[in-house]
């Protein structure tokens, strides 16, 4: 059962599917006209915190974000 | 672990032949399962009705979903679209005459009682043809799903009408990356590189187009 598929270039290049459509949902995003491209911007932007965890133990978390910090 | 993995992909494919049951029992596509469940499992029913007869029995999830929409045995003459994005739902159960997706082997014509279809699309122009009006998205990647009851689902990261599309952007990214491929060192670089080039040519031809 071996897969004859053809594999994408970016797949050969190591990106992932998802890496590979919001590569392309952002470069699409820029070419908007104004308007819309200030709120499509601000539609995509993300907050959010990860805390890595070792020994049952949480360590410092790490906020990653799009918006200034204030 | 591997070995019985592999046996069990083969056995799938050749239902009735083998011996061995309980390895080929061949799971109903969701086309042939019966839709309507909105009676609930009859033996549940039954049951419950023994132990506790004067209340009614519970509701099950499946009761509260909506049946598919069942195979029609003639061409219906429509196709329904569902285009969603992950925000927004761009067409809800439209009825159209045709669409037209950018699919990765080309584009790709949709018209009601296609094929069973799973489309992965590439950055490209997606047209919805009703009647004689014809509305064109520019879509930057996503799949279609083309169903045997003649519902398409369209799901796209971005769409954007082209009269949206800023042509100098356009212009400047495509310069922009063709630069940064032919300086590109790494895969990875390349691979973003060429991203970007395509997914600003196809712009550019959506826009000229």
């Amino acid at each position: 059962m071996a897969s004859t598929a053809a594999v994408p270039f970016w797949r050969s290049a190591g990106m992932t599917y998802i890496t590979y459509s919001n590569i392309c949902a952002n470069l699409v995003r820029n070419c908007l006209k104004e308007p819309y491209k200030s709120e499509a911007i601000s539609r995509e932007k993300v907050h959010f915190s990860v805390t890595k965890w070792a020994d049952g133990k949480p360590q410092k978390p790490t906020i990653r974000s799009d918006s200034p910090e204030d | 672990m591997f070995r019985q993995v592999a046996h069990r992909l083969l056995s799938r494919s050749t239902t009735n032949h083998s011996a061995c049951a309980a390895s080929t029992i061949r799971r109903p596509y969701s086309t042939e399962v019966s839709a309507d469940a909105s009676s609930g499992d009859s033996a549940f029913v039954e049951a419950w009705k023994k132990v506790a007869p004067n209340i009614d029995p519970p509701k099950t999830p499946i009761q509260f979903m909506e049946p598919r929409p069942p195979t029609p045995s003639t061409l219906p003459s429509k196709l329904t679209v569902n285009f969603v994005l992950p925000y927004a739902a761009e067409l809800s159960k439209a009825q159209v005459d045709m669409v037209i997706v950018p699919a990765t082997t080309g584009q790709m014509g949709i018209l009601p009682g296609h094929v069973p279809t799973i489309a992965e699309l590439k950055p490209g122009l997606l047209s919805v043809h009703e009647g004689n009006d014809v509305k064109k998205y520019f879509i930057s990647s996503g799949f279609a799903f083309v169903h045997s009851n003649s519902y398409a689902d369209i799901l796209a990261a971005e769409a954007i009408p082209l009269d949206r599309i800023d042509p100098a952007q356009v212009q400047k990214g495509l310069s922009e990356f063709t630069q940064k491929l032919n300086s590109a060192s790494t895969d990875l670089d390349k691979a973003e590189a060429q991203v970007g080039v395509d997914v600003h040519s196809a712009l550019n031809s959506a826009l000229t187009g």
